[in-house]
């Protein structure tokens, strides 16, 4: 055999993907045998049976077929706004959806990208610094891999976290320096323990160089606080750390005493020399938000302060990829300018669009109080992102039967769930957590009318499971 | 044994770092630290500045940067070196270059002796006016925005059959979602379409598991090189000339490239001679050599392999355990009559070889035949030959980007599964695709001829791809000059063709070529009409180039 195992990149082995791993494959497997599953390990709103806005849809379908643009019957089955705006978009292209367009995407896209970070900021915003990506994802490996020398440079990941760091920084070989967030504090971000965190690295020799924060968490639903990002900024200042903003779920917020603030909006109210000199990457995708387009593959990040020299750079490793799909980027176009009061599809766009923010927030408390009443789960509530991230207080009777089965208690109990319910999540350990405590994620994505039925049979599982596995010793700790 | 020590303390890392996320980190950092000595001379760091805490030490000597950059974490000097060491020409100086040009033409057009920049850089059939399949993309329009099904008057817009195959389509998609993300390897039913699609290609059977869906053919490159690559002890066997993603990819995961010189009097013919001296030239360095890339048809040189080329090449694998990756994402693309397309799988399996013999990856894109569908990022690789938790690893890796984009995953399943007779579509998509298909043979003859007919060129046929890669014999004079402007001399040479021209093409230096020959690469995808002007341009161009620096 020409590659076995033992040769393969250490790298690769190492890497974790939990979000898609054991559970989810297990689940696939009694999906295959008839089992009705469902799927809340991932945040894809669309296989939950979220239908997708109408009016991006038409224009995208447009610019796949644009001889439909010059059939007189077009307007029997398209609005005059979609045709406009497919032709707009096509005029961006230097050969409609079937050409590569500039590696860095679309010229007129990102320029309507730029337009929609001044109008949300109240600051300037170059396109010339906006990358259009394939999703997020490819955005966070590409700086990641510009930043990444070897595994002693060090990226601060906030603990839980969104598994994409913890993977890409093994595939990259570099080291994960983890910062806890606190749990009975409703996951709040304390930069003490920030600079606890950056010291011990430091003294070990490993070279911090930039720092990851997901604004509204993944898994844990937090919306960071003016202050907070503030002292964040200020602390990336101090020790010349690149800041990611991951800012993916911008448009998911279910609570109005902290309204999504941006990262870049945070630095330019700061003035110089912060402004000047903290450089950050910011992130976004048409995957979240009330969009949901995760089968798109569509995104974008925005470079602050970085010399025009280090973005040639970027651009060239962009290059080698030719480019990001373009219906994806004509998606990114839609989301940033979508239609406008006085158009004629803007009535049913805002529609659709509030029904499911709406929706989601009504979900966020459903889900938050379903685990709240269950015994022994605890859950802070969701304030934006998309996913509920309780405690599960497992008791000793079923850490010891997950030791016989071999497998991480939160693993154990999941498989369980699933088993049980059908109910496919993710467990904490995926994420990262503090030691001894178990969580597990889901998404809130599931049908709202859907919702109470999946929450009586949660508790009923995990109500019985406790009673299964409690013993005269208590809980396991906590 | 000193690779066993390191080996063993990478398992401990790797241990610690699974429970990374856990309080145990301090220990991971500790073992970093003991590790420090031999990771200094462990081949995955490669600098000592590495290490330096502080990255700014030098930053204000980099031109274009101002003062405040060296307070900056990321600056030229402490960005990734790999990053700063890969090269990709095929969008390189010429192309910024050009573009800059078009942006003046539409300001000053009177300043330049060219009206239009004509991009034979790249292979992007469809930004030079070639048109998508009309099949396809009904297909794609009904699967974009699938309310089109329940309307009536859709009937009169679409044909017939691609209102049934997108129901078909949607049927195989999961709530028939298609903004939803997918089966990391890529959707279930189109991957059994895309495995009918191989089988009905080579007489063997394929097995949808062994499909990756990719965005495009490069992410596949990519991800068997992160799987293969541990360290520059690592090497890849390339053809020089090669296509660069895969230059770019190897300087990027930080491995070796071991070129293998493909032989240009013979029609860029590939030797098992040459491959066996590398080989060993290899070996006697130090690198393990894992795989052969083999890019059939040839990119940026044309050729189309022989079966019984293919054959020793298959034998050559298997008897040094190596990987083959096959790049056959132009295997629809052969124009002559002599030369047919063969998959390395259907060769493997013809002489017998069955999973156990070979491990074989092969790619295929839907950016290139006569689809030429670029801008949709769709592609397959096919794996064969693995053993399962090697399988597991490379799903792992493609589950960290979740899935590749569904409409290129559609068309994926369309273009191994095209109309068949009988069907609505069938006379209309059978004449768009020989429509193209015989055109790029004829561009091809016309560009070939008429480089062959320049002083001092000389140029192969292109049996197949897209792409002449024409010798060019520089005159000492050109050489003196384009050192003079520190540039490479066929760089020079296609500079001066751009400023006069405003043709684009890449210097054979970005795909590298043997010592002392200068070449370049021109693809045969402007439109038919535009081809005579071309012609005329380049022929002039020569002449009054040689003129100035014939020796």
């Amino acid at each position: 055999m020409a590659l076995e195992y033992e040769s393969l990149n250490e790298n690769v082995k190492k890497c974790q993907y939990a979000v898609r791993g054991e559970l989810y494959l297990r689940a696939s497997e009694l999906q295959k045998e008839g089992k009705k599953i469902i799927f809340t390990n991932v945040g894809n709103p669309h296989a939950l049976g979220q239908k997708p806005l109408t009016f991006p849809r038409q224009v995208v379908a447009l610019c796949q077929a644009p001889f439909l643009l010059h059939d007189p019957n077009v307007g029997m089955i398209f609005p005059a706004d979609a045709i406009a705006r497919a032709k707009h978009y096509l005029s961006l292209t230097s050969g409609g959806l079937g050409a590569y367009s500039d590696s860095r995407g679309l010229p007129g896209v990102r320029k309507e990208v730029a337009e929609f970070i001044q109008r949300r900021d109240g600051y300037p915003s170059d396109p010339e610094l906006i990358f259009l990506t394939d999703g997020a994802s490819k955005g966070v490996m590409q700086i990641l891999n510009c930043v990444i020398r070897g595994e002693r440079d060090g990226i601060l990941v906030p603990v839980p976290q969104y598994p994409l760091y913890s993977a890409t920084i093994s595939l990259l070989g570099g080291s994960l320096v983890p910062y806890y967030l606190d749990e009975s504090e409703n996951w709040g971000l304390d930069v003490n323990n920030l600079r606890q965190s950056v010291a011990q690295a430091r003294s070990q020799g490993i070279s911090v160089r930039a720092m990851v924060i997901i604004n509204p968490g993944n898994p844990t639903g937090q919306c960071l606080s003016e202050a907070n990002l503030r002292e964040i900024l200020r602390f990336c200042h101090s020790e010349k750390l690149v800041l990611l903003g991951d800012e993916v779920y911008q448009q998911n917020i279910y609570q109005d005493e902290r309204p999504f603030i941006s990262s870049k909006k945070v630095l330019m109210d700061m003035g110089s020399p912060f402004s000047k000199e903290v450089q950050l990457v910011s992130f976004h995708t048409v995957s979240k938000g009330y969009w949901g387009e995760c089968g798109q593959r569509g995104g974008y990040f925005e470079m602050t302060n970085f010399p025009p020299r280090v973005v040639e750079e970027i651009y060239k490793v962009a290059s080698i990829a030719l480019s990001p799909n373009v219906s994806a980027q004509i998606f990114m176009g839609l989301m940033v300018s979508p239609p406008k009061p006085g158009d004629i599809s803007y009535d049913q766009f805002a529609r659709e669009s509030k029904g499911i923010l709406e929706s989601l927030r009504r979900r966020a408390k459903i889900m938050t109080d379903g685990f709240n009443s269950c015994k022994n789960v605890v859950c802070n509530f969701t304030e934006g992102a998309m996913y509920s991230f309780p405690q599960i207080k497992l008791p000793p009777g079923a850490l010891q039967a997950a030791k016989q089965a071999g497998k991480v208690p939160d693993v154990f109990y999941c498989l369980k769930l699933l088993e049980a319910t059908g109910i496919s999540t993710v467990p904490g350990s995926g994420f990262g957590q503090k030691e001894g405590v178990f969580h597990l994620r889901t998404t809130i994505l599931p049908a709202e009318e859907e919702m109470p039925e999946i929450m009586d049979s949660f508790k009923k599982f995990n109500d019985e499971f406790m009673t299964q596995y409690e013993n005269s010793f208590g809980y396991s700790r906590m | 044994m000193r690779r066993f020590v390191i080996g063993q303390a990478k398992n401990l890392i790797d241990q610690t770092r699974r429970r990374c996320c856990q309080p145990h980190h301090h220990n991971n950092l500790r073992l970093l630290s003991l590790l420090r000595p031999s990771a200094s001379d462990s081949t995955t760091v490669s600098s000592p500045r590495l290490f330096s805490s502080s990255s700014s030490s030098s930053s204000s000597d980099m031109p274009g940067s101002d003062s405040s950059s060296s307070s900056l974490p990321v600056t030229l000097d402490s960005i990734n070196p790999k990053v700063l060491k890969c090269e990709y020409a095929v969008r390189g100086e010429i192309v910024s270059i050009a573009q800059r040009l078009q942006d003046d033409l539409k300001i000053n057009k009177d300043a330049y002796p060219f009206d239009e920049i004509i991009y034979c850089n790249i292979g992007n059939p469809q930004s030079l006016g070639q048109q998508p399949i009309t099949f396809f993309r009904e297909v794609l329009a009904l699967c974009s925005h699938t309310a089109l099904l329940d309307e009536s008057a859709t009937h009169g817009l679409f044909s017939s059959d691609s209102i049934d195959r997108a129901w078909k389509i949607l049927d195989q998609i999961p709530g028939k979602a298609t903004g939803a993300y997918s089966h990391s390897q890529g959707i279930k039913g189109l991957r059994d379409a895309i495995a009918a699609g191989i089988e009905a290609r080579d007489g063997f059977p394929a097995d949808p598991n062994d499909i990756f869906m990719t965005d495009g053919a490069s992410p596949g490159v990519h991800m068997m090189m992160q799987l293969l690559i541990s360290s520059e002890k690592d090497g890849i066997l390339c053809p020089i000339p090669q296509y660069p993603l895969y230059s770019a990819s190897i300087a990027l995961h930080g491995g070796s490239l071991v070129p293998y010189y493909l032989d240009e009097a013979s029609g860029w013919g590939l030797e098992i001679s040459e491959l066996k001296k590398q080989l060993e030239d290899a070996k006697s360095k130090g690198i393990t050599v894992r795989a052969l890339a083999v890019i059939n048809p040839g990119n940026p040189t044309g050729q189309v392999l022989s079966e019984e080329n293919q054959r020793d090449i298959v034998d050559f694998c298997k008897k040094e355990g190596l990987v083959l990756l096959a790049d056959e994402v132009y295997q629809e693309n052969v124009y002559v009559p002599d030369k047919k397309f063969h998959s390395f799988k259907k060769v493997a399996r013809s002489m017998g070889y069955g999973e156990k013999d070979i491990s074989l990856v092969s790619f295929q894109s839907i950016s290139k035949g006569y689809y030429g569908e670029c801008g949709k990022r769709g592609g397959y690789m096919e794996v064969t030959g693995f053993t399962s938790d090697v399988r597991e690893q490379i799903y792992k890796v493609a589950s960290v980007n979740l899935c590749s984009n569904i409409s290129g995953q559609i068309l994926a399943s369309l273009v191994m599964s095209p109309p068949k007779p009988g069907d609505d579509s069938y006379d209309s998509y059978i004449a768009e695709k020989e429509g193209i298909l015989s055109s790029l043979a004829t561009r091809a003859k016309t560009l070939e001829e008429a480089l062959n007919k320049l002083e001092g060129v000389t140029c192969n046929r292109a049996e197949g791809a897209m792409y002449l890669f024409p010798c060019i014999n520089l005159p000492q004079k050109a050489i003196a000059a384009a050192e003079a402007a520190k540039t490479a001399p066929d760089a020079f040479y296609c500079k001066r063709l751009l400023n006069a021209t405003g043709i684009v093409v890449v210097p054979g230096s970005g795909f590298r070529q043997v010592p002392g020959t200068w070449h370049f690469r021109c693809t045969i995808l402007p439109q038919e009409d535009k081809i005579p002007a071309i012609v005329n341009r380049l022929t002039e161009f020569h002449k009054s180039f040689m003129d100035e620096f014939r020796d």
